[in-house]
């Protein structure tokens, strides 16, 4: 870990305690999408494709500004844009930056059957290695978010690494750098949690949000990416925001019970052939009794 | 053991016991060897996307993404040998009366007493019962298989699909997995004289008379002694 050269133990020559000793450092990082400050500039999802070197796809149009239906192979980051009606009748544009959430428990990896084509980092970041990827698509189906996207071309797939390139070396995501409002934030989880709460509180007691709250589903263990919501208790009005996300019971069934279930019988099963063949050896041909015997 | 002297028991076979028949064309030995081939392969690269531990498997087919790409092919072909198998032995595989009696009694074939066993056709209740195992087997993992195949073609709102598609396509295989590994067993270790015959395409007449005594009948024109 680089911190580990910047965290300092002993002190020659220093009388009294070492500044920052026992400091716990936390290694989790979040990036914080506060909803309520978007304005739906779209300069992430331009960021995004500059850093990570794909040029702008074609855009599809359906009534709305959002780029295209959902985020491709080649665009990570998308901005879903909604048209709200509240109660009094008046209109909201719910505009939520979709990405990869970076669960604590990803779906995703749980899935995946190729070694090493999936890592999670200390630090919370879920990244595709695409050089291990065979591109069976599991990933696909153990994501309760909608976010891995197969590339017909490569036959791999592909999806946000939160940057973890740039993460790596201390800078924030490509995301976070562009956003000029800073309803984009990036910091440890904690941090981060706090700053959203804080802007959940104010828009509860100042904006007059009653609902307004923070994204950070327990299904999936908590995520790398939260949101403040304006209306916490339905998330779905943001483009499909999945109300209590974890990872699908069919895929739970299938890589555990099932999983140990077919390992055993499978074992079993050999195991069990050798020894009747063990107990009653093979079937021979006998003799063919006189009466059934003759030219045909 | 009860089953000791007939199982061992000194071969006194004549010469007319072991002159050979005809008893697969070469046509169904190509195709069962080709079903076995494409079979072999599904399961190979099946089972590497299976398990970590078995992750290795993929590797002796060429790698990961190798296995990912020929498994679904692989698998049209050999829906292709079942449904040329359909053909070949539909007929044949059809249950009668002697079949019932056979599976009620099969504790008598698993302990090698087959005399104790109604006489059988062509194939027997458990050669039936694989068929159309797989013939069924194979329809799903087909239908299953295809909703796999194509990731990019199942949108989202149809993603309950992949949720089914990998629960039904994982169980069927297993299951054919099992019947698999009896089959193999049973016509490599087990029964003497079967592997041969879908080697060379034939057995002896006491062969025939042993294990498929109605087969024996038909083909020799003998009928049986008390009909
Ligand atoms: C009939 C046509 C078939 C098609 C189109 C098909 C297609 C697929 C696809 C697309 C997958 C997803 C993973 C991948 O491709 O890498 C898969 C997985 C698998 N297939 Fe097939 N397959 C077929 C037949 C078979 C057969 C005959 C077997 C026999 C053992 C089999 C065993 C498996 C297994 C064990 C898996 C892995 C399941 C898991 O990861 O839990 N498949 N198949
Ligand atoms: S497509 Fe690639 S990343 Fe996704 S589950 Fe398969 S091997 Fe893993
Ligand atoms: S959002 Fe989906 S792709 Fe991202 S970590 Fe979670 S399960 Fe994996």
């Amino acid at each position: 870990m680089s911190q580990a050269s910047t965290e300092i133990i002993k002190i020659s020559g220093h009388a009294g305690t070492v500044p920052g000793a026992g400091l716990n450092r936390e290694f989790q990082v979040c990036k914080l999408v506060d909803t309520t400050t978007c304005i739906g500039c779209k300069a992430c999802e331009v960021a995004c494709l500059e850093w990570n070197g794909y040029t702008f796809s074609q855009t599809t149009f359906a009534n709305s500004y959002q780029t295209m239906p959902e985020t491709a192979w080649n665009y990570w980051n998308l901005i879903k844009f909604n048209e709200h009606e509240r109660d009094d009748g008046s209109m909201m544009l719910l505009m939520r930056k979709d990405q990869c959430m970076h669960c604590e428990e990803p779906g995703c990896l749980e899935a995946c059957p190729a070694d090493g084509a999936i890592v999670q980092y200390a630090n919370g970041i879920v990244d595709f290695q695409e050089a291990h990827c065979i591109g069976c698509g599991y990933c696909v189906t153990g994501c309760p978010f909608n976010i891995p996207k197969f590339s017909p071309e490569a036959h791999k797939v592909f999806k946000c690494t939160l940057c973890n390139d740039r993460v790596s070396v201390g800078l924030e995501p490509a995301c976070i750098k562009a956003c000029p409002t800073g309803c984009l934030h990036f910091g440890t989880k904690s941090d981060m949690k706090d700053l959203a709460e804080s802007r959940a509180e104010q828009l509860r007691d100042v904006s007059g949000f009653a609902d307004a709250g923070v994204y950070d589903p327990a299904g999936v263990g908590g995520t790398h990416v939260i949101y403040v919501l304006h209306d916490a208790k339905n998330p779905e009005l943001y483009g499909g925001l999945p109300k209590d996300p974890h990872i699908p019971y069919s895929v739970w069934l299938w890589k555990k019970p099932l999983k140990w279930l077919g390992n055993l019988a499978m074992i079993g099963g050999i195991v069990g052939l050798a020894l009747h063949y063990l107990r009653v050896g093979p079937k021979r041909e006998e003799p063919i009794p006189p009466e059934d015997r003759g030219p045909s | 053991m009860s089953t000791t002297d007939t199982v061992r028991r000194p071969r006194t076979t004549t010469d007319f016991d072991e002159e050979l028949i005809p008893r697969y064309s070469f046509v169904e030995r190509v195709n069962h060897w080709f079903g076995a081939l494409t079979y072999s392969y599904c399961l190979i690269t099946g089972l590497a996307f299976w398990t970590p531990y078995l992750y290795w498997l993929a590797a002796i087919v060429g790698g990961g993404p190798t296995a990912r790409f020929w498994h679904p092919w692989f698998g049209l072909f050999f829906t292709v040998s079942q449904f040329l198998m359909f053909v070949q032995w539909g007929g044949d595989m059809e249950m009668d009366h002697d079949d019932r009696v056979w599976a009620d009694n099969i504790k008598a074939y698993i302990n090698n007493e087959d005399d104790k066993l109604p006489p059988v056709g062509r194939f027997n209740w458990g050669q039936k019962i694989y068929f159309w195992a797989m013939v069924g087997s194979t329809i799903l993992l087909l239908l299953s298989g295809f909703v796999l195949w194509y990731v990019e073609a199942v949108p989202w709102s149809f993603h309950i699909l992949r949720y089914v598609a990998i629960l039904i396509h994982a169980s069927v295989a297993l299951i054919t997995i099992g019947l698999f590994l009896i089959h193999v067993y049973m016509s490599t270790l087990l029964e003497e004289g079967s592997f041969a015959s879908m080697v060379y395409g034939t057995v002896t007449r006491a062969w025939a008379w042993t294990f498929h005594r109605k087969w024996y009948y038909q083909v020799t024109g003998k009928s049986r002694p008390n009909q």
